[in-house]
């Protein structure tokens, strides 16, 4: 995920007969320059007078992404951090120092930095050759393996926690073949992390990589430069930044990881998530969470800040050509030893661990069979559940199906206020502010807000607490991040002389949209809806919270048997984590149907 | 059909667009000819609607239209990248206009055909805008305009992108099809032999303003400033003072056309009009550089540092070019010189 690739791009046909002196980047610039010249701005009056009708518009179309914002997440989180800090109407901002000078704190803290940056490294180190050679190999079976990279991103971390307990723990796969445990260190959570979040930088980067023209590099080639100084004085420089946007995304993806540390870390190893979790739900120690909560709200909103920066950079001019005009079939023996490496990495890193999960759930204790996929469907076989374990794929379909609706409409509605011009100087700073915000809930803990829910909705006129609405709602909040990442960079690459042409040939301007900006849109609509269901699917660390117990989804029922003992247990949440896989899996390779072009930033 | 008064936008503290006064008759094809920030493009914008301006009307058919939103017009505009519509095919980018205005199924059928066969490409309905070249696109992009058969049709450089051997040839197309379809129409360039080529009429602009407005012929023979001459391509201008058929510059004495007013003025002498003789019958000048520049002439484009004065080009045959560096004179035809406004 993170903004991969921000720059508005169009497409951009290179004339047969026509403009081979020109590239098509060139071409592109030209029409930009001419679109910026004077010409093409307006009056400062005129402008001022449209300004006025768009920064009401802006704001209108604001306020239903701010109440739900404002609703939904501001405040259940101020209420479990004033619970947590308050006592009989006194602030006790002294909790602070005396949670933050606890060495278990610290601990906990210091672990959830160093296993962060540490699975940064790896991923980079592991995901970079492979951005490479996506973006500059052509080779059969592209796409195909385009999509199963990406699998892991969407997959719940439920799953992917319990695919490497199928590969790494105890009687798993290395544990049976060689005698190799590895759930009980630190290398299993981050090959997890680097698992999940291979696909941000093969997307991100080499999605941008797969445009820079080549023939930057051979001009500086063609200035005395060596193939390394080409690639460090021309290419590099123009990744650094996408690279690290990719780069600060995935550490904040590891930094706040839960679902992946629940089921991997045992009791040695904990994030600030998985402690803010284990203070709320099994110590009931408010203060402690209610600061963990601060401290892991101020690093996210750090790092958040720093991205922006660090994309807003990135949006420098760069030479771009469509993707499809950069890559060729690998030539020489270094290219091909380069493509294999990263297929066997691939291979071994991503597909294994999956296909270790797919054969547990069907390895039973009499050989195999679908035995732990029928234990699924009877409600005595656990007592974990008061109701037969498969109800809990259609309760989170239709959690997802519903979550997705809201994330679009709010997501959708807070894209459009991003991208309407006009409105002056402060209802600019506005919607910046208003843009960071909506990023937030990635990162802020999932936990929180869930026990925030509880804690802060059960008073009428908004008492959700026994309403089943409280999980699409809770889910909803990770979707619509998602949804304006996918809608922001095609809704501003809609050219508005399209729309001017539009209306030169007898369009309305109400006509013009929906026959210039909706078609070109509802792809990414589609794919946006897409994303915002995997991840409602896979929500874990709210909806373990507010998920009634006779109405589970698929995570929070692998969490429930992984918890507990039992071959049958640990059989049917491979089963279930399976279906989930497959569920998402599918949406996933729908999703890559719609999208041939890249034009999303995920 | 069009007439523009005293037309004004202004972008921030600069003038687009300064007091423009235009007239396009009825079948009559007019080129506004200026380099680029002339204001050329605006004009289009303010004719199409798409740009309010901040003062003067805009008068369609006699009608004030002034206020009336683009759509609303019935003006055809193509743009200079062409503006096609991604998502439609070429027959869909056709058809938009005419969809646009209701008309039936079959009718709109017929005439998008109609349309592509008469610019060049039959058959090509179904084809999607991705694979159509730029010669095609441009021509897909003349059918959308042409098909609601608007009052005006507007062309905003319509052959800028396109490579020269193209460019030549549609230029010449486009002109027999505006006369057979006694289209009117106002285009923009900045490309003075497109303009022409296609134009009854050019009306030259420099910093939104009309600098020169006239016949190609007209334009060409007589640029009314400094400022047309030199966009024309023209650089042997001069101050001059004129008595007595002849004038007064910094490179002598020049002879000019009968009937030149007398006083002060600027002067434009023509590179053919700068005659090589033997070093002592003439101005002596130093060869600084020669450039063959081919054509049907075979000319040659010297550039000469006289003895005194400005630098002068001088065009003549390649075989009567001498060489860079060496030294020639200079005789100048009263013909090839012309008295330029103030």
């Amino acid at each position: 995920m993170g903004q991969g690739v921000d720059l508005a791009r169009r497409e951009v046909t290179p004339g047969k007969d026509s403009r081979e002196g020109q590239t098509a980047g060139q071409q592109h610039r030209e029409q930009r320059e001419h679109r910026d010249s004077p010409e093409h701005r307006e009056s400062p009056e005129h402008r001022a007078r449209r300004g006025n009708a768009g920064g009401a518009l802006r704001l209108a179309l604001m306020a239903v992404p701010v109440a739900f914002f404002g609703l939904f997440f501001a405040y259940p989180v101020a209420a479990i951090v004033g619970r947590g800090l308050r006592t009989a109407g006194q602030w006790h901002p002294g909790r602070l120092g005396q949670v933050l000078a606890d060495p278990d704190v610290l601990h906990v803290l210091w672990f959830t930095v160093w296993q962060a940056a540490a699975s940064t490294g790896c991923t980079l180190a592991l995901a970079l050759p492979g951005a490479y050679v996506f973006a500059r190999f052509d080779f059969p079976g592209k796409q195909l393996l385009r999509a199963v990279v990406t699998v892991p991103f969407v997959l719940p971390t439920v799953v992917v926690g319990s695919a490497f307990l199928a590969l790494l723990g105890r009687g798993g796969a290395l544990d049976e073949w060689f005698g190799l445990r590895l759930d009980t260190s630190v290398w299993a959570i981050l090959l997890a992390h680097v698992f999940i979040n291979y696909a941000v930088v093969v997307r991100t980067v080499g999605g941008l990589w797969a445009q820079l023209d080549p023939r930057q590099e051979e001009a500086a080639r063609v200035l005395g430069a060596g193939r390394l100084t080409a690639w460090r004085r021309v290419t590099l420089p123009a990744l650094a930044p996408s690279v690290g946007a990719a780069a600060l995304i995935v550490f904040l993806f590891t930094f706040t990881s839960f679902g992946v540390i629940q089921v991997l870390g045992g009791p040695r190893y904990a994030t600030l998530e998985v402690e803010i979790y284990r203070q709320t739900a099994a110590l009931l120690d408010l203060p402690t969470a209610a600061v963990l909560t601060l401290l892991q709200f101020a690093a996210v909103t750090v790092l958040l800040a720093v991205h922006a920066r660090t994309v807003r950079r990135r949006q420098s001019a760069l030479s771009m050509v469509p993707a499809a005009q950069t890559a060729r079939r690998p030539q020489g023996r270094g290219q091909w030893a380069l493509l294999w490496s990263v297929l066997t990495v691939v291979a071994l890193l991503i597909v294994v661990p999956l296909a270790v999960l797919v054969e547990r759930s069907f390895n039973g204790q009499h050989g195999y069979g679908l035995e732990y996929y029928r234990a699924l469907g009877s409600v005595s076989s656990s007592a974990a559940f008061t109701v037969a374990p498969v109800a809990a794929i259609g309760n989170s379909l239709a959690y997802a199906a519903v979550a997705t609706c809201i994330a679009l409409v709010v997501g959708g509605l807070a894209a459009a206020a991003l991208t309407t011009r006009g409105g002056g100087g402060a209802v600019g700073g506005l919607v910046r502010g208003f843009d960071s915000m909506l990023m937030l809930p990635l990162g802020t803990s999932a936990v929180t807000v869930g026990f925030g829910f509880l804690i802060a909705l059960d008073e009428p006129p908004l008492d959700l607490r026994s309403s089943w609405m409280l999980v699409p709602l809770a889910q909803s909040l990770v979707g619509v991040p998602f949804v304006i990442r996918t809608m922001l960079p095609v809704l501003r690459a809609v050219d508005v002389r399209l729309r001017e042409a539009a209306a030169v040939l007898g369009a309305s301007p109400l006509r013009a949209w929906r026959e210039v900006d909706l078609p070109l849109v509802r792809r990414a609509l589609l794919v946006a809806a897409g994303f915002a269901f995997a991840v409602s699917l896979g929500e874990f660390g709210a909806t373990v919270f507010i998920a009634r117990p006779d109405a589970p989804t698929l995570p929070v029922a692998v969490a429930r048997f992984l918890g507990r003992a039992g071959e049958v247990n640990y059989g049917q949440a491979m089963a279930m984590s399976t279906i989930l896989m497959l569920v998402c899996a599918a949406t996933l390779l729908a999703l890559e149907r719609i999208r041939t072009d890249r034009s999303g930033e995920f | 059909m069009l007439r523009l008064d005293g037309v004004n936008v202004t972008f921030g503290d600069r003038r687009a667009l300064d007091g423009v006064d235009l007239e396009v008759a009825d079948h009559e094809t007019v080129c506004v000819l200026g380099p680029s920030g002339s204001g050329k493009s605006t004009l289009l914008r303010v004719v199409a609607g798409l740009q309010n301006p901040d003062a003067g009307r805009i008068w369609l058919s006699g009608q004030d239209r002034t206020e009336l939103p683009p759509h609303r017009r019935e003006v055809g505009l193509m743009f200079q990248d062409h503006q096609l519509f991604p998502q439609r095919d070429a027959g869909g980018n056709v058809a938009f206009g005419l969809r646009m205005r209701r008309s039936g199924r079959q009718e709109t059928r017929e005439r998008v055909a109609e349309l592509l066969d008469l610019v060049g490409l039959p058959g090509a309905q179904r084809r999607t805008v991705a694979t159509l070249s730029g010669g095609e696109q441009q021509r897909v992009a003349l059918a959308r305009a042409l098909a609601p058969q608007p009052r005006l049709l507007m062309l905003d450089e319509p052959l800028g992108q396109l490579d020269r051997g193209l460019r030549e040839r549609l230029v010449v197309e486009l002109r027999a099809l505006f006369r057979r379809l006694r289209t009117t129409v106002l285009a923009v360039t900045h490309d003075q032999g497109e303009a022409f080529v296609l134009a009854d009429r050019v009306v030259v602009m420099n910093e939104g303003r009309i600098a020169q407005a006239g016949t190609p012929l007209q334009v060409w023979q007589h640029p009314a400033s400094e400022f047309v001459a030199r966009f024309l391509g023209f650089d042997n201008v001069v101050d001059a003072t004129v008595h007595g058929g002849t004038a007064d510059t910094p490179w002598g004495r020049l002879p000019v056309p009968d009937g030149t007013p007398t006083g002060g003025c600027k002067l434009l002498v023509r590179p053919t009009g700068v005659r090589l003789t033997a070093l002592e019958d003439g101005l002596p000048c130093t060869v600084e550089a020669r450039t063959f520049r081919g054509g049907d002439a075979a000319a040659v484009t010297l550039l000469l540092q006289p003895e005194h004065g400005p630098r002068l080009e001088a065009s003549c045959a390649l075989r009567e070019a001498p060489e860079a560096g060496e030294s020639v004179g200079v005789t100048f035809d009263g013909r090839e010189v012309v008295r330029l406004g103030p």
